[in-house]
């Protein structure tokens, strides 16, 4: 029952799209017409069904209904109520699902938000929604169906993969949908926009708002699970330059330089193209991002059920959004305002333009490192695998000038400034960071040759975002995202240049020495969960001063049957212990790796810092 | 003009790209993500089965192609099930299979390959189980595929046909 309500609104959503895509076309034609009332009303219509599909689809996974194939295949009885819920969308289908809901309420709330614009404006981006809507809906429901019937019911269900039974992750995926849905209302604004000839200062205002969201959104996605690989992986690290995270870092990339390029259109009225070129390309990658990881090609922990004919789906529909957006931008190229404005090279504008070289570049290459093995293996059948160290020896040269250009960029004025301005403060903040990072070099003899100008870099950027915060110059939001980032340099400079890692097969009552800590396997015990049995582990680790006690643990589930490293990590503010033990069969010896990581919690914590300065961006707008 | 080139240069790029994707959707997805988990041991000095004669390992490992290591008990039940296919995978005469032989007797080992059949290339002793471990392995019997020195597919527990097919199609895929 709770099947066919689910599925038959869905096809509901579907006429009320095509109704949709009919009528806004129409409006287009003869522009007398005012449908306002009845795009609303269908609008409205289309939100609800899906939002009613969505809630059956939950429902089914609450009661554990597996007459539905997806609830079959992602849930069991006894699992808890929370991650029946969050299973709900940690599998291919419902995650759809949950995407197709985010799009049409984003769309709705776009509609009843922009009354003050130009009607056509508002009815072209329900045009070109509703033709993402659409491919959407079309792909759910044919290659996707989350509400399949399965006859004879199955008694029991097979479970959701254990290391996704984990409250971080159950939130990842619906705040990672928000910011990747807020790139498509992005799109198709800037698609209309284009179309009405009205690339400008008072558009430039309003769809700061969505990339604003949007940003929030994706940067708080990523934090979340960057947070979920470090707790549950158990690797100790918290960034693997993984396909899959790489996919999320893209469009963050392109979001980025899109936030900093719309305050100069907001400002100025000049990059009016390539204001628009990033909004395609920022969709364009999320939906990119989709495809690599739905469709199978490339492996990874996200990777769903492969279904080639998925990935064709979603390709070809990509092909038609990105060929439209193509066109659109050529033919109505000319409509954007061709008046001359001269920009000085020593100027905000240069400055954020210089921010936008960094993020492309930035991009470029997470970009190219994901799917060049693609390429190169389709074009001559050789296979390479792209690892950490390339990321890291393209992007780490490059933040030295980056982090200069953000010491100083943010302090230039609009139109014209100079640099001679350059005062007895600022020099002497940067002789000061420079003689840091000299003594911490020396005092700990680190012989990696960037790690000089990084560091100082990182502390100059560091005391001026401080130092800002008594000036009246700058917003207060950037002051924080600035400050933020900054701090975020600075722990992760100190987090890779100063951990230590320590790994070895121990067994109960055995001590090991490292550095100048003891570690000592005091005893196992075994516990019985409803749906696992843990064995938790108790490791005492022992320096001059203190004594930290660990528990990691080894999950093993039934349904699924799976094991799962839970590592234990004691954080403080200085720095994060992290251990994590693996079961060798058998003869009582367990593999047991402990990690000594400096400023982990500087890392989330500026991240959000930088998130916070999104959010009073996005509130201070709204007034 | 010069605008006609330029748009026409963006949608042939974007068909191009469209297309080896497309053609990347046809492909078997065995790409892994290189971890450093993967990465084996092979600096282990292990003793051959029957002569004792000292090897160690990266000897045995061929750089650029596929071998695989197994490990196996006499006493070890599944061990008995799972060697047919390793018989399999020897005939198929395309794959070194190396042998660790897991805290076994000498006479029971021996006994158990005259009776079976040696699928292995060469075997080497694990008398206290210590040098299996050091390779990752946390029971018997567990099956390694391994590429210049990465385990590409680990497999724990006896092989069957689902495994053994997997290992013919990626050998054969790699092979192409």
């Amino acid at each position: 029952m709770i099947n066919q309500i689910g599925n038959y609104s869905l096809f509901i959503a579907l006429f009320a799209s095509i109704f949709l895509i009919f009528q806004s076309s129409n409006v287009i034609r003869n522009k007398s017409k005012n449908l306002d009332g009845k795009i609303f009303s269908v609008l409205s219509v289309q939100s609800l069904m899906v939002l009613i599909s969505f809630f059956s689809l939950i429902y089914a996974f609450i009661v554990s209904d597996f007459s539905n194939e997806t609830v079959y295949n992602n849930s069991h009885t006894t699992k808890p109520l929370f991650y029946k819920i969050s299973g709900s969308w940690g599998n291919h289908e419902g995650s759809l699902l949950l995407w197709l809901l985010v799009l049409t309420i984003f769309l709705f709330i776009f509609f009843i938000s922009s009354k003050k614009l130009l009607n056509k404006y508002r009815i072209l981006t329900v045009l070109f929604q509703e033709l993402i809507i659409i491919g959407f809906l079309l792909f759910i429901l044919f290659t996707s169906n989350p509400f399949l019937h399965l006859f004879p019911i199955p008694k029991e269900g097979t479970g959701l993969n254990p290391i996704l039974q984990d409250p971080a992750l159950a939130i990842h995926p619906p705040i990672l949908y928000l910011g990747y849905v807020g790139t498509s209302i992005i799109f198709s604004s800037a698609l209309a926009a284009l179309v009405c000839g009205m690339v400008n200062k008072i558009w430039a205002k309003h769809i700061k708002k969505w990339i604003v969201i949007s940003w929030i959104f994706l940067t708080i996605g990523i934090l979340l699970g960057s947070i979920w690989a470090y707790y549950e992986l158990g690797w100790g690290g918290f960034w693997f330059w993984d396909p899959v995270e790489n996919v999320s870092l893209m469009p963050w990339f392109c979001l980025t330089a899109l936030f900093h390029t719309i305050i100069v259109l907001e400002k100025r009225n000049i990059y009016q193209s390539w204001t628009i070129i990033l909004s395609i390309a920022t969709f364009s990658l999320s939906m990119g991002g989709t495809f690599l990881v739905r469709s199978g090609i490339l492996n990874s922990i996200h990777t769903f059920a492969n279904d080639p004919s998925r990935g064709i789906f979603i390709l070809c529909f990509l092909l038609v959004l990105v060929l439209l957006a193509i066109f659109i931008f050529f033919i109505f190229q000319k409509k954007l305002l061709k008046k001359l404005t001269k920009t000085f090279l020593v100027s905000k504008e240069t400055a954020i333009m210089v921010n936008n070289w960094f993020m492309m570049f930035f991009l470029s290459v997470v970009l190219i490192g994901t799917i060049y093995p693609i390429f190169l293996e389709v074009i001559n059948g050789s296979k390479i695998s792209i690892g950490p160290p390339f990321y890291q020896k393209l992007i780490v040269p490059f933040l030295i000038p980056f982090l200069l250009f953000m010491a100083v960029g943010p302090k230039l004025k609009w139109i014209k400034d100079s640099l001679s301005k350059i005062n007895f403060n600022q020099l002497m903040l940067f002789i000061l960071s420079i003689a840091i990072s000299f003594l911490l070099v020396k005092l700990y003899g680190i012989s990696y040759l960037l790690i000089l100008p990084l560091f100082a870099l990182g502390f100059f950027l560091f005391f001026l975002t401080i130092k800002d915060f008594f000036s009246k110059k700058s917003t207060l939001s950037q002051k924080i995202s600035h400050f933020g980032f900054s701090l975020f340099i600075l722990s992760i400079l100190f987090n890779a240049t100063f951990a230590k890692e320590f790994s070895s097969n121990m067994k109960v009552g055995d001590e090991r020495k490292f550095l100048n800590k003891i570690i000592k396997f005091e005893n196992i015990k075994i516990i019985e969960k409803n749906n696992y049995k843990s064995l938790v582990a108790n490791f005492k680790i022992s320096d001059e001063k203190n004594i930290i006690s660990l528990n990691p643990e080894v999950r093993i589930y039934n349904q699924p049957r799976t094991l799962t490293s839970e590592a234990a990590i004691n954080s403080n503010i200085y720095s994060d212990n992290f251990l994590v033990f693996n079961v060798i069969k058998d003869d009582g010896y367990y593999n047991v790796r402990y990690q000594f990581k400096p400023l982990m919690m500087w890392i989330w914590f500026s991240i959000i810092l930088i998130s916070v300065g999104g959010i009073l961006s996005y509130l201070k707008k709204n007034e | 003009m010069n605008k006609n080139i330029k748009f026409i240069i963006i949608i042939l790029f974007s068909l191009f790209v469209f297309f080896i994707f497309y053609k990347g959707l046809e492909k078997p997805n065995n790409y892994f993500p290189e971890k450093n988990l993967n990465k084996i041991e092979t600096s282990l000095v292990f003793k051959n089965l029957n002569d004792q004669k000292e090897i160690i390992l990266e000897e045995l490992i061929n750089n650029n192609s596929f071998s695989i290591i197994n490990i196996w008990a006499s006493w070890c039940l599944p061990c008995r099930d799972e060697h047919a296919y390793l018989l399999k995978l020897r005939n198929l005469n395309k794959i070194d299979i190396i042998g660790i032989n897991y805290k076994d007797k000498k006479s029971n080992a021996i006994e158990f390959l005259s009776d079976l059949g040696n699928p292995y290339h060469e075997v080497l002793v694990d008398l206290d189980g210590t040098k299996s471990i050091e390779l990752g392995a946390i029971g018997v019997p567990e099956t390694y595929l391994i590429n210049n020195k990465i385990v590409v597919k680990k497999y724990v527990g006896p092989l069957d046909d689902i495994k053994l097919k997997e290992i013919i199609e990626i050998i054969k895929y790699e092979k192409n």
